[in-house]
């Protein structure tokens, strides 16, 4: 049995310990509010750019070629972004996340295509270099809060390399969050772009453009690319802090029951060393009353 | 008849309102749009976008996007917008002076067109702060 001053100094590791996940938890939860706040910001946005892309396309019609729109009839090389955080300590969500990208690879390689890899997210990067893939950029430390502006150079790579023909097709895998406990890997296509011409009401076929449609249309294509890599770095920033939110209570909640075990195990300790000592002494009177 | 105005960027809503008129700075030049005005979709360039409801003006900064145009709605998807009165006129000095510096220092081509992207960007808010300053004045 360890000796009580020994598992004194456990206990207030333990309990050290638990404070700081405590804290951590508190960041991570407010974080969490804000970067949720930031998911929702962005979805007017995007909804709109959907509402008149999706109309527009239903005016417009034949030329696709050469435009984020083009379906290759055969894809030779993909190009994928994953996304995840610089940090870890988020329970499973990095190896979810980790786990499904390299699943994707192998998917892909089977289908006999190759793979080229763009990384947001130091974890993602170190894993991807780490693993010897094709990683084309990478972009980390952008932050809790990141800006429109902060993942346009990643866009605009992938953008660049489909309309170069350096990939005939662009995914997303991301961590996508369903609610504080649940977040899921997710694989998305971005390009090339899907055409949602669903029931679009004709609000009048005398639609002006300016300058004309496929211009507008050409602007407008990136523009929902990068806004739909966006919202998946938005989404993995709150699956990020809420996942580590939930570790981080995790984690408190066990130190707090070690606490109470070794507590229980000191108290067991010191009740035993004093009925050793005054069985000791009882026994040394009654040795002295005998002789 | 009212207009129903929204302008989101893709980080925030900055406007929902019922306006009277728009005026707004597309690539083909300025245009302003009054109730059912025709349809129509166009592309933004940097430049002042002014509204008016109930007489008063109020002015935004717009860094390009888009503008669909209905009868009675208009919606703009701004790449970035500051309303006039949100900007610093000291920050956008500053932000003029990198901008400057960086171009001076004569980059790859990648870095020039964000210098001067940001550099247009400033001048604009300068512009716009001056003549904000200058109405109350």
């Amino acid at each position: 049995m360890p000796s009580t001053r020994e598992i004194r100094r456990r206990i207030r590791s333990v309990r050290n310990l638990a404070q700081i996940t405590r804290a951590m938890e508190m960041v991570s939860a407010s974080k969490m509010r804000r970067a949720q706040r930031n998911v929702l910001a962005t979805r007017p946005y995007a909804d709109r750019l959907r509402d008149v892309m999706s109309s527009l396309m239903a005016r417009t019609s034949g030329a696709r070629k050469g435009t984020l729109l083009e379906i290759r009839p055969e894809v030779k090389t993909v190009g994928v972004i994953v996304i995840t955080p610089d940090r870890g300590l988020a329970g499973s969500l990095v190896a979810n996340i980790l786990r499904r990208t390299a699943r994707f690879v192998l998917d892909e390689r089977e289908k006999g295509r190759q793979v080229k890899v763009l990384a947001i997210g130091k974890k993602g990067r170190d894993f991807l270099s780490r693993s010897g893939q094709d990683l084309l950029a990478e972009v980390t430390k952008l932050g809790d809060y990141p800006k429109l502006a902060d993942v346009l150079g990643v866009s605009t790579n992938v953008i660049e390399g489909f309309l170069k023909g350096e990939f005939d097709e662009a995914y997303i895998i991301y961590s996508q969050f369903v609610n504080t406990l649940v977040q899921r890997p997710a694989v998305r296509r971005i390009l090339p772009v899907e055409a949602e011409q669903n029931a679009t009401p004709a609000k009048g076929s005398d639609f002006n453009y300016e300058p004309d449609q496929d211009v507008v249309l050409n602007d407008l294509l990136p523009r929902f690319a990068e806004v739909q890599i966006y919202q998946a770095v938005l989404e993995s920033i709150a699956s990020e802090h809420s996942a580590r939110m939930v570790a981080m209570r995790n984690a408190t909640d066990n130190a707090k029951d070690l606490r109470r075990e070794l507590t229980l195990t000191y108290n067991k300790t010191r009740q035993a060393n004093i009925t050793k000592e005054v069985s000791e002494i009882a026994s040394g009177a009654a040795a002295l009353a005998d002789s | 008849m009212p207009l129903h105005l929204e302008i989101v960027t893709a980080e925030r809503l900055v406007l929902s309102d019922d306006v009277d008129q728009v005026n707004a700075p597309t690539k083909d030049g300025r245009v302003g749009i009054l109730p059912r005005h025709m349809p129509l979709l166009t592309v933004l360039t940097e430049g002042e976008l002014s509204i008016i409801k109930g007489g008063q003006r109020t002015e935004f900064a717009v860094y390009g996007g888009f503008m669909e145009v209905l009868p009675d709605r208009v919606t703009i998807l701004a790449d970035a917008c500051d309303r006039s009165d949100e900007i610093d006129l000291e920050r956008a000095e500053e932000a003029r002076k990198r901008a400057e510096e960086r171009i001076a220092q004569r980059k790859s081509d990648q870095e020039m067109a964000l210098a001067e992207a940001d550099l247009r960007r400033a001048l604009l808010q300068i512009k716009m702060a001056k003549a904000r300053r200058g109405i109350q004045a």
